[in-house]
Order: C-alpha cells, then sequence, then structure tokens
C-alpha cells in the first residue's frame, strides 16, 4: 500500500490522500507549496488518536523534565502551574508567540501570567501538525476530514515531512486556530475530568479560571499544577468544543508582546549576533551572474591582510576567514577573483520586459483559468475594448539584518545557529549540502531582523555555503553576507508584466476581462479574481530567468494587486464613472468585500473635496483568506517624487486575535507596499544585478511614510484569514490610482520614481 | 597599538587595527552587540551611537577617530539604577518594535533628537529620523517620541 512508503515526496502523499478522499479543490499541490514545500505531520496535535508514538515520546525527552508534564507534544504543565507553549513558528516581530499563547490560554483558562511560549526545538517530532490539517480541510471541502484519516497514512505524512514553517500569513490562522486552541480545549478537559475524580463531584459542576478547576458548590479549587500528572494519563478529545466570540478572554485583546523589552535595550540576539568561543568570522563574494562559477582567484592578497586566517574556494564564490568582520571584508576586498556567466551574459531587465512581451504577443499560454466567453464578448466590443500593459521590477526583500549563519563542525556533527523561517528544512537542507544525515545535523533557530520570505530554506544558498565552509576548518565559523552581497544575490520578487483587456457593455459594466500574464510560476489559485464579471480569462505565460523566484511578502498578490486594481480603475475612468462606485457595482451586494470597500470609502472620505494636485485612490484585494481595502491620499513633489499624505486601510480576517499585533502587520505591509512601489527594483545588466546598497535600493524613510495609517477591522465570524501579508496588495494600485487622479497621468510600469525620472 | 576611549561610562582600551570602525571594535572587541550591522555605508542608521554626545553612524568612523572620546551605545542608555530611559519605556508603551533589529538606532536616533528639540515636531521627527526600518514601525515610532516629550497623541494626527 502506498501509505507503506517509507520515504513518500509530496507527489507520492498527494495521491495516497486522493485515495482516502477525493480532493474537492484543485492546486492542492500548489497550496501546499504555498505553505511549505512538504506536507507538515508529527507527532502532534490529533497524534492522540493516531498514535505516532515515538514523535510523542521524542517530544517529551526533548522538553519536559521533572515536575513537568507534557501534552500533545505543543504544551507543558509544570507542578508551579507554569504553562509552556512550544510554539513551531519563529516570532520575528510579527506577534505570532504572543498570540498562538493567547489562542492556547484562552481554551485552556490558563492565568496569562504564568503562561510562556518558547520556540519549539527544530525536530521533526515538532513539525506542524496542524498546519497540514488545517490545509487538507480547507482543500478537501471536509473540515471533518482531519479525523477520519487512517493510522497508516498518519504515519506517511509524518515520515514524508521535513519542514516547520513560518510563513503563507499562516501562524495564527492556521496553527492557532486549527491546533493551539483545540490543544488548549482539550487539556482543559481533561484537567476537569482529573479534578473531578479527586474532589468526588461530576465534571458537570466544575467551572475553571486562572489555572484552577472550582467546585464553587463546596468552595473547593485545584490548581492545574496539581492536576497536571493526572491529566496526562487521560485520552484527550481530539474534537473538543471551542469558546465563542463572546468567551473569549484573551483572544481579541490588546495584549502586549513580551520580546519587546529585549528590543529596546540592545539585549535581544539575533542570528548575526552569536558569538562562541574560539570563532572566526568570514563573509564572501558570489558570482555576480547567478549560475556562474568561480574559475579563479589569487588568494594571496587576502592573506596578507592582518586577522586573515583563511580563503575558501566554493565552485560559484569565494569566503575570506579572519578574526573579525572587518578584517574579513578587507581581505575579501583584495581580491580579483574571475567569474564566469554561466551562458546569462545577455540577461537584463529591458530584454527580460522584450522577451516577456514577445512570449505573450506569440499568444500560446501555458495555463488557461475563468469562465465564459471572453473572445465573444470581446469580438461584440468595438471601441468598448480597453488595453492596458503592466510592468513590474525585482523586487529584494532588503530585510534589515543581513544573513548570518553559525556553524561548527565537530566529531561528525553539524550545529549551526541563525534566522531560518523554517528550521528543519534548514537542517534537511544543511544535510544535503555536505552530504550528512540529517539527524547529525542540529540547527538552533535565532530571531531574525526580518524574513519577509527571504529565509526560506529552498531559496536559502548561504545554508549551502556555511556547511561547505564548517567542513574545511575546525573551529565554529560565522558567515555574515555583506549588504552588497545581501542586494545582489537576492531571491527576488520576479520581474514580470501583464496585458489586461476588457471590455464595457452599453451600460458601462465589465462584460468580460483577460488578464494575460508572464511570470514563472502559474498563479491561479493562489491569486483570486473578486469581480463580478460573466466570462474571464486569466491566461499564465511561463518565463524564467537565470534568477531564483522568491517568495516576497504576499507574494503573487503583489504583481496583480497592481495589475488587476490599476486596470479596474482605468475601466472605470473609461466608463466615466468614480473608481470606487464602479468597484462597487461590480461587487456582490451585501458581500463582505463590499462591506470592506465601503467603510474604507466612508473612513477616507471619499469623494470630499480635496486641494488642487492631490488624489484619492482606491483598491481592493483578497489574499491569504482576508480582504483588505486602502485609500491613499497623495500628491506629487516639486521633483515629480510621490508623497504619501494619508492612508486608510480596513480589513476583514474574520476574527482579529491580537488588535495591536494585527494593526501593526496590516500599517506595516502597507509601508513596504508603498515603498516598493515608489522607489524599489533590483536590475539586471549583462547578466549581473546593478544595484548594491540602500543607496541605489531605497526603502521608504519615515518622512516619506503617511505619518498616521487609519486601519479598521470588522469583525465577522467568517473563517480565520491571515494578517501578515494581506496589507501589502493593494498599496501599489492605490497610490497608482491617487496619482492619476492628482496628475491625470497614469503609469503603468513601477516603480514610480523611475518613471518620474523618465 | 591600543586605542583609549570611554563606553558607557566605562574606559576601555582596544587594540584593533586604527581603521576598524567603531560598529566593529564596539561588536567584536566589546562584545556589545546591541549596535546593530545594517548596511556598512551610513545609509540605513542601523549601527547609530552618541560619540561625545553627537548622533554618529558607527560603521563610518573609524576607531582612530574615537581615541579619548565618549561613547554611549544602546546598552548605556538605562540610568543607573537600571530603569529605561524615558524613551525607551516610550518604545515598550507604544509597542513600537516588530522585528526589532534597526530599533537600537532608532532610539539612539531619537534620544539625541530629544536632546537638542526638546519637544520635536512632527517636521523635525522626520527631518532627523532617517533610519531605516523594513518592518514599517514609523508610525508607532512617532507616537513613541511624541509620547516620551509629553506631547499628544493626538498632536500626531495632522492636526498640529
Amino acid at each position: 500500500m502506498m501509505a507503506d512508503n517509507p520515504n513518500p515526496n509530496i507527489d507520492e502523499t498527494q495521491a495516497a490522500l486522493a485515495e482516502v478522499a477525493p480532493v474537492k479543490k484543485k492546486g492542492i499541490k500548489r497550496r501546499l507549496f504555498l505553505a511549505g514545500s512538504a506536507l507538515l505531520v508529527g507527532g502532534g496535535v490529533f497524534g492522540l488518536y493516531w498514535a505516532d508514538n515515538a514523535a510523542r515520546v521524542r517530544a517529551r525527552a526533548l522538553t519536559t523534565g521533572e515536575g513537568e508534564h507534557n501534552f500533545l507534544t505543543w504544551m507543558k504543565i509544570a507542578e508551579d502551574d507554569t504553562v509552556t507553549l512550544f510554539s513551531p513558528h519563529i516570532d520575528f516581530g510579527q506577534g505570532s508567540h504572543t498570540a498562538l499563547g493567547q489562542m492556547l490560554a484562552d481554551e485552556l483558562d490558563a492565568d496569562w501570567a504564568k503562561v510562556k511560549v518558547e520556540q519549539a526545538p527544530s525536530d521533526v517530532a515538532f513539525s506542524n501538525t496542524a498546519l497540514v490539517h488545517s490545509l487538507l480541510g480547507e482543500m478537501s471541502g471536509y473540515p471533518g476530514l482531519v479525523g477520519a484519516l487512517p493510522a497508516a497514512l498518519v504515519g506517511m505524512l509524518a515520515r514524508s515531512q521535513k519542514v516547520q514553517i513560518t510563513g503563507g500569513s499562516s501562524a495564527v490562522r492556521f496553527t492557532g486556530q486549527g491546533g493551539m486552541r483545540v490543544i488548549g480545549a482539550a487539556v482543559r478537559l481533561a484537567l476537569i475530568e482529573e479534578a473531578a475524580d479527586r474532589l468526588g463531584v461530576p465534571a458537570s459542576e466544575l467551572t475553571t479560571a486562572d489555572s484552577k478547576v472550582i467546585h464553587a458548590a463546596s468552595g473547593r479549587a485545584l490548581r492545574y499544577g496539581e492536576l497536571a500528572a493526572g491529566a496526562a494519563q487521560r485520552s484527550l478529545s481530539s474534537q473538543p468544543v471551542l469558546k465563542s466570540r463572546a468567551e473569549y478572554k484573551l483572544i481579541g485583546k490588546p495584549v502586549i508582546r513580551r520580546d519587546i523589552p529585549a528590543k529596546v535595550d540592545g539585549s535581544a540576539v539575533y542570528g548575526i549576533d552569536f558569538t562562541l568561543p574560539d570563532m572566526r568570522v568570514a563573509t564572501i563574494a558570489a558570482a555576480p551572474v547567478r549560475g556562474g562559477r568561480l574559475e579563479a582567484v589569487d588568494e594571496a592578497p587576502a592573506l596578507a591582510v592582518p586577522g586573515v586566517e583563511k580563503v575558501v574556494k566554493l565552485d560559484d564564490a569565494v569566503i575570506v576567514v579572519a578574526k573579525g568582520y572587518w578584517q574579513a571584508a578587507k581581505g575579501l576586498a583584495t581580491l580579483s577573483p574571475k567569474f564566469s556567466d554561466g551562458g546569462h551574459g545577455a540577461m537584463s531587465t529591458p530584454a527580460i520586459y522584450a522577451a516577456q512581451d514577445k512570449l505573450r504577443q506569440a499568444g500560446k499560454p501555458d495555463n488557461t483559468a475563468g469562465a465564459g466567453d471572453v473572445a465573444a464578448a470581446f469580438k461584440a466590443a468595438g471601441d468598448r475594448l480597453i488595453t492596458a500593459d503592466y510592468r513590474v521590477p525585482f523586487l529584494h526583500h532588503a530585510m534589515m539584518e543581513p544573513f548570518a549563519l553559525t556553524a561548527h563542525f565537530k566529531d561528525g556533527k553539524l550545529s549551526v545557529w541563525g534566522g531560518m523561517q523554517d528550521p528543519i528544512g534548514a537542517r534537511d537542507r544543511l544535510a544535503k549540502a555536505v552530504g550528512m544525515d540529517m539527524e547529525d545535523v542540529i540547527f538552533h533557530p535565532m530571531i531574525m531582523g526580518g524574513g519577509f520570505g527571504r529565509r526560506f530554506p529552498g531559496v536559502t544558498e548561504i545554508l549551502d555555503q556555511v556547511a561547505k565552509l564548517a567542513r574545511q576548518v575546525p573551529y565554529p565559523v560565522k558567515l555574515i553576507w555583506s549588504r552588497e552581497e545581501d542586494v545582489r544575490h537576492g531571491t527576488y520578487r520576479p520581474q514580470s508584466s501583464a496585458r489586461l483587456s476588457a471590455a464595457l457593455d452599453d451600460k458601462g459594466r465589465i462584460a468580460a476581462w483577460q488578464s494575460d500574464y508572464v511570470q514563472g510560476d502559474n498563479a491561479e489559485g493562489e491569486v483570486g479574481f473578486i469581480y463580478d464579471v460573466p466570462a474571464t480569462a486569466r491566461r499564465h505565460f511561463a518565463y524564467t530567468t537565470n534568477q531564483i523566484d522568491g517568495p516576497w511578502r504576499s507574494v503573487n498578490s503583489t504583481q496583480h494587486g497592481f495589475y488587476n486594481e490599476s486596470f479596474i480603475d482605468e475601466l472605470a475612468h473609461a466608463a466615466g464613472e468614480d473608481p470606487y462606485q464602479f468597484r462597487r457595482k461590480h461587487l456582490p451586494a451585501g458581500s463582505r468585500h463590499q462591506k470592506v470597500l465601503d467603510e474604507v470609502a466612508r473612513r477616507a472620505g471619499w469623494g470630499t473635496p480635496l486641494p488642487q494636485g492631490t488624489g484619492r485612490g482606491i483598491a481592493i484585494v483578497e489574499s491569504f483568506g482576508t480582504i483588505v481595502a486602502e485609500v491613499i491620499e497623495a500628491t506629487v513633489k516639486d521633483d515629480g517624487s510621490p508623497k504619501v499624505l494619508k492612508a486608510f486601510a480596513v480589513v476583514d480576517c474574520g476574527t482579529t486575535v491580537n488588535p495591536l499585533n494585527a494593526e501593526a502587520q496590516i500599517a506595516g505591509g502597507i509601508i513596504m507596499g508603498l515603498s516598493a512601489t515608489i522607489g524599489e527594483a533590483i536590475t539586471l545588466d549583462q547578466g549581473a544585478v546593478v544595484e548594491s546598497n540602500f543607496t541605489d535600493y531605497p526603502i521608504l524613510t519615515l518622512a516619506d511614510a503617511p505619518p498616521v495609517i487609519d486601519v479598521h477591522f470588522i469583525e465577522s465570524d467568517a473563517t480565520m484569514g491571515g494578517i501578515g501579508e494581506p496589507g501589502v496588495p493593494p498599496a501599489s494600485a492605490a497610490l497608482a490610482n491617487a496619482l492619476f487622479a492628482a496628475t491625470g497621468k497614469r503609469i503603468r510600469t513601477l516603480p514610480l520614481l523611475r518613471q518620474a525620472k523618465a | 597599538m591600543a586605542i583609549g576611549f570611554t563606553v558607557n561610562g566605562k574606559d576601555v582600551s582596544v587594540a584593533a587595527e586604527p581603521d576598524t570602525p567603531l560598529l566593529w571594535v564596539l561588536r567584536e572587541d566589546l562584545g556589545l552587540t546591541g549596535t546593530k550591522f545594517g548596511c556598512g555605508v551610513a545609509a540605513c542608521g542601523a549601527c547609530s551611537v552618541h560619540v561625545d554626545g553627537e548622533l554618529t553612524r558607527a560603521c563610518s568612523v573609524p576607531l582612530s577617530a574615537i581615541a579619548g572620546k565618549a561613547v554611549t551605545t544602546i546598552e548605556g542608555l538605562k540610568n543607573e539604577d537600571g530603569t529605561l530611559h524615558a524613551v525607551q519605556q516610550a518604545w515598550i508603551d507604544a509597542q513600537v518594535p516588530q522585528c526589532g533589529y534597526c530599533q537600537s538606532g532608532q532610539i539612539m536616533a531619537a534620544v539625541a533628537l530629544i536632546a537638542r528639540t526638546g519637544s520635536p515636531s512632527d517636521a523635525e521627527i522626520d527631518a532627523a529620523m532617517t533610519n531605516i526600518c523594513r518592518c514599517g514601525t514609523y508610525p508607532r515610532i512617532r507616537k513613541a517620541i511624541r509620547a516620551a516629550t509629553g506631547q499628544a497623541a493626538a498632536a500626531v494626527r495632522g492636526e498640529a
């Protein structure tokens, strides 16, 4: 049987799943990829019934000591009532640890002051079950699928996983909602059962609060710490009833984050700060053209620099190892390595756009989707057919902490410390890079100065570099990428383009809409089309460069948000209608989308007078299960550059678990989206990246960001959506639309600054 | 040859190459990793410290220029009794940081701004706070600076 496969891959696992339950929605493989490549299963949440016992025993051994009791891998209760939650997600400022803690503690009725959240060990026992179960449930259309999976299949899923990812705006809406809440509720029931036994009363007479089980009738109470040992022996419900909104005590509350104090006094330790005794520091220069190799380098000049100890050559890079970073950098600067261009020397930004246009014009898409007869509608449209071409550049993540990993190879084991968005995946990649067994690779996850999708192991060659480097030296070594190396060797949001076409009917409604877009991956299944249009076509033309396409915060919704929301704006103007009203009439009456749009227009004072030269733009995009509409007010400075004056956002993500974090994430996403739209572009010339630092890859500064961002959440019991990414996609079109309103000039190529100067 | 200066009130003597940027002397020779490396070309401000009270980007000043001077880093902002500087407390109250990597530099820049102007207006905040934050915490940075100087948050909303 397929489920006996000892080392199943994703296709085999998908096929096995299909045997068990038909998958209603398409794109299971792609969606799983979006959540982090392989299926995520361990001896976790539902291990109770399917007892992958080896994993649970292992989890307990890793985390739980004397006087502590582990429940379902992911939490433990100590005799002093301390509850510790092990988070499979890294918290790098998005507040996921706090939010997951709130969700667990609320269902558990634990005393928040005694709840701790720690990073889960990067061990397969802590792979993220809840995430894949939520995804499977969502994608198969069977919410109860989870409980119906046979044991053998779950075992197979367990063996196929090697990931523990933070990304896809998934921590709270999947792991929290489908995992931590369930665990908290199940453990609470077990504690009640235990107390009922001890007190000799029916469970129905017991209540819980602040880490105690209380028997009001007799005035007795037992602490969770007293009950934990007994409760841990009991069967746990796999489908406990979760609290309703009216019962929340922590969920939905502005709980402050515990990681912040260390971030204001310099004591928080990031990967780049890590040190060990006898450690050396190294820096690197890889082939400027991706795909190129190192052909030759004379090491002598570097070795002559005081403090430099060694020069290490890789297939495609040269590394200088020294006592400290400055000496290593100085050493590297003395070298003149010769690199080949791997045959990609002709790649350039204009050449890419030209090739994409040509591919699109040849009219043979690799993937198509849509409904209705667009061709017929276009034929009938005559002069009511509108077309616009859009272009967007490569975008760099530009996280503030450059890549840095410390590695030590000793006694047959490789230990690595640093910030990665998937610690287990990092171990897997490290092991493969140097032909080691994953069991002999230890990864110590650390907080990171920004991720945004850059620090996924699948797109992170520093893992290979540091593993190979560590194998060649006896001491621990910290490899730090300079900012120049970081800018030039990114895994960018791909340079992409699209031609959008639409026909208006004689009543001024959109009769048909077609998006012909050119990029590496098919965006279908990830990017939705929200408007009510009878005929739609989305045609993907596959085009790749020598670059490695990376997931840049909100991924395909970045460019498709810009295309779609710029184009519908153009259609509104072509129809002679207000852009807000035009969108509104193409959204189903009373829909969540329409409500979000109405609310942002209201809050932004849409339609009220503005000074000459100032304009408002509106955009609405649904991504990662969340609907966000934004209004930007902008003007143009004397030098032609855009100036954002105000920003408004309305968000429907169902429930906000922590309104402080949610607002911060949306506002931060808007600023990142505006930054990219205004000034960011990675360009290629002769196959190599042109830009080198923040001097020519400008990040929006405080003075150019709107001073206040008005963010409002519409609460509902709709399925919880993500928060980390959805604020980004509407920003670009909202700004471009505002500038059109202000100046009458439509910009279809980003970034704006490069158009202003053109 | 060792170069002597003070860091956070303590005398130190560092025998590094004179052209070593202060940033790396602080981080590696002195083990003070609160000051961060972001760009190496003074474009981002993550390495901001005070040298003789002046806001300085430590990645771009060599050790030789620090001889005899007084350096203050993020680690030295706390009061003698261990309580937080008012700006640090304001940062916590406004829940400013997300990833937090740029915040040492932001706080040092804010402290210098307030020392210079007392009660900065929005325009003064715009002009002085040029440190880059990729997470986009700018609105809360502005709010925290105003709060730390006793100014109402409402004044931030474009009305003042």
